[in-house]
C-alpha cells in the first residue's frame, strides 16, 4: 500500500515548523510516523502536506530539570525505555514504554506522536495520568501547559489546537517511596491494550498516602477511576480492600466493545487488572504482600 | 492536485552510497526493492505487523514499510544483502543455517535483522528475552523454536569471536 500523494516539508526548528503549520492548509505533523503512515496507507488520512519533525534535535532530548523530568516529544519509545534518567526518576514511564508495540516500533515511534494521536488503546496515557504529567504545546502565541487530566478528551482527541505542536512531556519525579506498575492485557494480534492499568502510590506507615491510577483501552479516552483512588487513600493496604476498591474501576465508564472483547468482559478485565496493578505498585512501594 | 515535488535523498546502503530523486510518498521498503533492486527485504503484511521488511536504519531495527524514503535521507542502512562479508556468513546467517531456523524463508531476512538488534543490546539473552525481542516478527512455518535456537547460536558465536552484532555498514557502533 502506498499513501496518496502529498508535499513533504522538513523544518529544522520548532519555529519553522509552527510557521509551516500556519501557512500550509490541512498540513499534518509527522513524528515517528507509526500511527500516521498506516492511516495514510489505508486512505483514512490524506493530508496534502506533511511536516516532518524528525530533524529537530531539540525535540529528542530527555533531561532532568530540578525535580521535573522533561521528555522531548520526539523521544522514541526505546529512548524512554532505556534512559537511565527515566528509569531513575519515572520508572513507571520506562516500564510502560517497554510494553509499547515491538522492538522495531519502539525504535521508531515517539511519545509525542503517540499521545497527540490519542489512540484509546495506547499505553502511555495510563502512565501519564498516574504520574500527573504536564504537556507543553507551542503555538503561534507562544507555549502553554496542559495538565494530563485535561489532555485526553475523547477517541483520537486531545486538548491540542490544530496550530500547536506538542514539544515536551513533563513529569514530577517519582520519589523513592512511590511504588508503581503498568499491567496490560495485550490484544494477542495488535499488542494494543485491551485493558491497561497504571498505578502509582506513595506508602506511608503501611497506608497509601497518595495514589493515582490511569486506565487505558477501556473508555473513549484514558481516565482515572477516582472512586477507586479515594477508597484506598489512608486505608490499611490489604488485598481485600484493594479488590473491593478495584471493583469500581469501570463504573460510570462507557466501556468499549469490539470483536475481541465485549463490554462486560472488558469491564471485568478492568477490575482484575486494577487490583493487580495497585497490589504490585504497593509491593514495589514497600507494602508487605500477604 | 499537482504532482508533488520530488526530493533528493542520499543514503548509504550496505556501505554503498546512493542518491536519488524520490516522491515523498515512496516507502523505504519500495525504495530498497524497486529503486535499488535489493529484493532481500520482503513485503509481508505491509501494516507494521509482520516484520518481514525489517532493516537496520542508523543502528536501529525498523519496519521499512512504515518509514518514508525521504525520512531516511542521510541514513546508513543495512539490509540482509549486507550481512555477509567476503563470502563469510554473518553469525546470524550461520545460526539460521546450522539450527534450521527457516522453512520457506520469507520471514528470514527480517528475523535476522531483528535478531542482531536484540544481540547488539543484549549479547547473552535468555530464550524468553529472544522471544520477547522477536515479538514484532511473524513466522508461519517454524513454530519459532528453531529461530530461537538460531539466535542463541549467533549470540554464542558473536561472543566467541568478539564481533559487533550489527556490522558497521548498518550505522551500528
Amino acid at each position: 500500500m502506498i499513501p496518496a500523494a502529498f508535499e513533504y516539508h522538513r523544518p529544522s526548528s520548532v519555529k519553522d515548523a509552527l510557521k509551516m503549520l500556519q501557512d500550509l492548509p490541512d498540513a499534518k505533523l509527522l513524528a515517528g510516523g507509526h500511527s500516521l503512515l498506516p492511516l495514510m496507507k489505508l486512505r483514512l488520512a490524506n493530508p496534502p502536506h506533511l511536516i516532518d519533525l524528525g530533524r529537530i534535535d531539540a525535540l529528542r532530548q530527555i533531561r532532568a530539570d530540578r525535580n521535573i523530568l522533561v521528555i522531548g516529544a520526539m523521544a522514541s519509545h526505546w529512548m524512554i525505555e532505556s534512559s537511565e534518567s527515566v528509569k531513575r526518576h519515572a520508572p513507571l514511564l520506562a516500564e510502560t514504554a517497554g510494553k509499547v508495540g515491538d522492538v522495531q516500533v519502539r525504535n521508531a515511534g515517539t511519545i509525542g506522536g503517540s499521545v497527540a494521536h490519542a489512540d484509546p488503546a495506547a499505553d502511555y496515557p495510563a502512565a501519564l495520568l498516574a504520574l500527573d504529567a504536564q504537556f507543553v504545546a507551542e503555538g503561534p502565541n507562544g507555549p502553554r501547559v496542559i495538565a494530563v487530566d485535561d489532555f485526553f478528551t475523547g477517541v483520537f482527541s486531545t486538548a491540542l489546537d490544530a496550530h500547536e505542536i506538542l514539544t515536551e512531556v513533563r513529569l514530577p519525579f517519582q520519589d523513592a517511596g512511590t511504588g508503581s506498575a503498568y499491567l496490560k492485557f495485550a490484544h494477542p494480534a495488535s499488542g494494543f491494550a485491551v485493558v491497561g492499568v497504571a498505578a502509582a502510590l506513595r506508602m506511608n506507615g503501611g497506608k497509601p498516602a497518595r495514589i493515582r491510577i490511569g486506565i487505558t483501552g477501556v473508555g473513549p479516552a484514558a481516565y482515572r477511576p477516582k472512586a477507586v483512588e479515594e477508597l484506598l487513600v489512608g486505608k490499611p493496604f490489604e488485598a481485600r480492600t484493594v479488590a473491593e476498591a478495584a471493583n469500581l474501576a469501570a463504573d460510570g465508564v462507557d466501556v468499549n466493545e469490539d470483536l475481541f472483547a465485549s463490554s462486560e468482559y472488558r469491564a471485568h478485565l478492568t477490575r482484575v487488572f486494577t487490583k493487580r496493578a495497585v497490589m504490585l505498585a504497593g509491593e514495589r512501594g514497600g507494602a508487605r504482600s500477604e | 492536485m499537482r504532482t508533488p515535488l520530488k526530493h533528493s535523498i542520499t543514503v548509504r546502503v550496505n556501505g554503498a552510497e546512493y542518491r536519488h530523486e524520490v516522491e515523498p510518498r515512496l516507502l523505504l521498503v519500495y525504495y530498497l526493492r524497486e529503486v535499488l533492486g535489493l529484493t532481500g527485504t520482503h513485503i509481508g503484511c505491509d501494516t507494521t505487523s509482520c516484520g518481514a521488511c525489517t532493516v537496520i536504519l542508523n543502528g536501529m531495527a525498523v519496519k521499512a514499510c512504515t518509514v518514508l524514503a525521504v525520512q531516511a535521507d542521510g541514513a546508513e542502512i543495512l539490509t540482509v544483502e549486507g550481512l555477509a562479508k567476503d563470502s563469510q556468513l554473518h553469525p546470524i546467517q550461520e545460526g539460521f543455517w546450522e539450527e534450521h531456523g527457516l522453512q520457506c524463508g520469507f520471514c528470514t531476512p527480517g528475523m535476522m535483522l531483528a535478531a542482531i538488534q536484540i544481540l547488539a543490546r543484549n549479547p547473552n539473552p535468555t530464550d524468553d528475552e529472544i522471544r520477547h525481542g522477536l515479538d514484532g516478527n511473524l513466522c508461519r512455518c517454524t513454530g519459532y523454536q528453531h529461530i530461537v535456537n538460531s539466535v542463541r547460536y549467533a549470540a554464542r558465536k558473536l561472543r566467541e569471536t568478539n564481533q559487533e552484532a550489527i556490522p558497521s555498514a548498518g550505522g551500528g557502533r
